[in-house]
């Protein structure tokens, strides 16, 4: 295997590549455009034998998607933010219709203000649509999520969302371990998926479902959804078997012991990790704990790893205005309703529309959460790193 | 022209993501539920002409082996567009359930 200097979105892009996918429908947008660039040289270049379409809107390039899907291709598309918004009704359908396809969604603001930097609005709008959503902390994850998401998809028929930090990660340099094209190809072969359309076969798709059959067919969506759960397990305990990796649903940082942790997602992971060892060279039980699969969210496996907690800090880098809460907390605060002993959860929002979460940023979100804990009076939602 | 209520599959026996795997499902297609008022032929009235069976947007009319003209309920949404086209006014549109 050999390492290059990659950007996350080039990590994407080969691992793409790599994938040989058979078509590629997408629309520029700030910060992922660079995947689709680079993927488009590769088929110009002939590196890589898809049908580039380009496509008018982010609208047509997730209906592309299904079109290709529909016919057993391997399909791939990115986007970001306003792009992402736009594909919202696309997506619901892309699930229910049951169609593999992996999309790079490089997390960016939602407006207004107009914000083409970091924060996760624009996957939490969709985290409703029916959609398996996977969040990577570093260029090497990305990629070999990506990798993962088209076995994923293809066992489970349901579209996969590798949610990647805006300029955090899509822009950022770091040496990726690349695995030899063949290799890939080997892990995931090209394979006729089942029920496509072709000219030898007849049936309806994208059919009105009444009242009498909207309900069971809806259900058939969530049910697969449900039983993902143990096919990204096994594909990813697979893919560490063969590749020597060490990823899990809920990725930890001394979690054996952990007294107090932070609960992030995406690329805070690695500065909360930096004060949590901090905090440990004080004699302080610190820990973390980072959601890979947002959704299917792992309910059972989350419990398991906040077990013997005292304090949890619930960060949020995108808010619910009007909720009860915010998105991750919403849902960390339902796994644990009912459970008899759970950790004390102090909410935080943090990082709005790029702004950096510093270290001293993680430093006060730990301490308010050991007080939290300690106290047993969590503080409403603290939102960490505005101005007043 | 089949037309009989089928009973209804459950979840897990239909098809995956709302596929149609054979041709003229909507035969099937039961929309009496939409009505909210029903046709009612005078046959005593009824020239047969054919004019309801030319207009009914949904071929809700049939017409019998001896010529009579009958609406297939199951078919029949009430629009009444029946009603209008009838020469002889043979048709009046009644009710469901007052």
């Amino acid at each position: 295997m050999k390492k290059i200097g990659l950007s996350g979105n080039y990590a994407v892009a080969h691992a793409v590549k790599m994938a040989d996918v058979d078509v590629v429908a997408a629309y520029p947008i700030t910060p992922q455009t660079t995947i689709v660039e680079k993927l488009s040289e590769f088929v110009a270049n002939g590196e890589l034998d898809a049908d580039y379409i380009n496509v008018e809107s982010e609208h047509s390039a997730m209906s592309a998607c299904i079109g290709a899907s529909m016919t057993g291709a391997r399909v791939f598309t990115a986007t970001s933010s306003q792009g992402l918004a736009f594909m919202h009704e696309v997506l619901f359908i892309a699930a229910a219709l049951r169609t593999p396809m992996v999309m790079a969604n490089v997390n960016r603001a939602l407006s207004a203000p107009l914000n083409i930097w970091n924060d996760h609005a624009d996957a939490m709008a969709e985290r409703d649509s029916g959609w398996i959503q996977l969040w990577v902390s570093s260029a090497q994850e990305a990629y070999d999520t990506t990798l993962m998401a088209f076995k994923m998809t293809e066992e489970t028929r349901l579209p996969v969302m590798v949610n990647l930090d805006g300029y955090i990660l899509s822009h950022t340099y770091e040496p990726v371990e690349l695995i030899e094209e063949e290799t890939v190809r080997k892990y995931i072969p090209s394979k006729p998926l089942v029920n496509r359309l072709s000219p030898k076969t007849s049936f309806s798709v994208g059919v009105v479902g009444p009242p009498e059959y909207y309900f069971e067919m809806k259900y058939q969506a969530i049910d697969a959804i449900e039983r993902s759960r143990s096919t990204i397990s096994k594909i990813t305990t697979e893919f560490n078997r063969s590749f020597e990796r060490s990823y899990d649903d809920i990725g930890t940082y001394g979690m054996d012991d952990a007294e107090y942790a932070l609960l992030t997602m995406g690329s805070m992971t690695g500065s909360a990790r930096v004060v949590a060892e901090e905090w440990r060279r004080k004699g302080i039980k610190a820990g973390v704990i980072s959601i890979r699969t947002f959704r299917p969210f792992p309910v059972e496996i989350f419990r398991q790893k906040v077990s013997g907690l005292k304090g949890l800090g619930v960060m949020d880098r995108s808010s619910t205005p009007g909720g009860p809460s915010n998105p991750l907390f919403c849902d960390v605060a339902t796994c644990l309703y009912g459970l008899k002993e759970r950790p004390v959860l102090q909410g935080f929002v943090s990082g709005l529309g790029g702004r950096d979460i510093s270290l001293e940023n993680f430093r006060t979100m730990f301490k308010a959460t050991m007080d939290a804990a300690d106290t047993k009076s969590p503080k409403p939602c603290m939102y960490v790193g505005l101005r007043e | 022209m089949k037309c009989e209520k089928v009973p209804l599959k459950g979840w897990r026996e239909l098809p995956e993501g709302g596929t149609i795997t054979e041709p003229g499902s909507s035969v099937l297609f039961d929309a009496s539920a939409w009505r909210t008022s029903k046709p009612i032929i005078d046959q005593n009235k009824c020239t047969k002409c054919g004019l309801c069976w030319i207009f009914c947007p949904e071929g809700a009319i049939k017409v019998n082996p001896d010529g009579r003209y009958e609406v297939e309920f199951m078919y029949c949404k009430g629009c009444g567009i029946c009603d209008k086209a009838c020469a002889v006014r043979a048709i009046r549109m009644e009710e469901e359930e007052k």
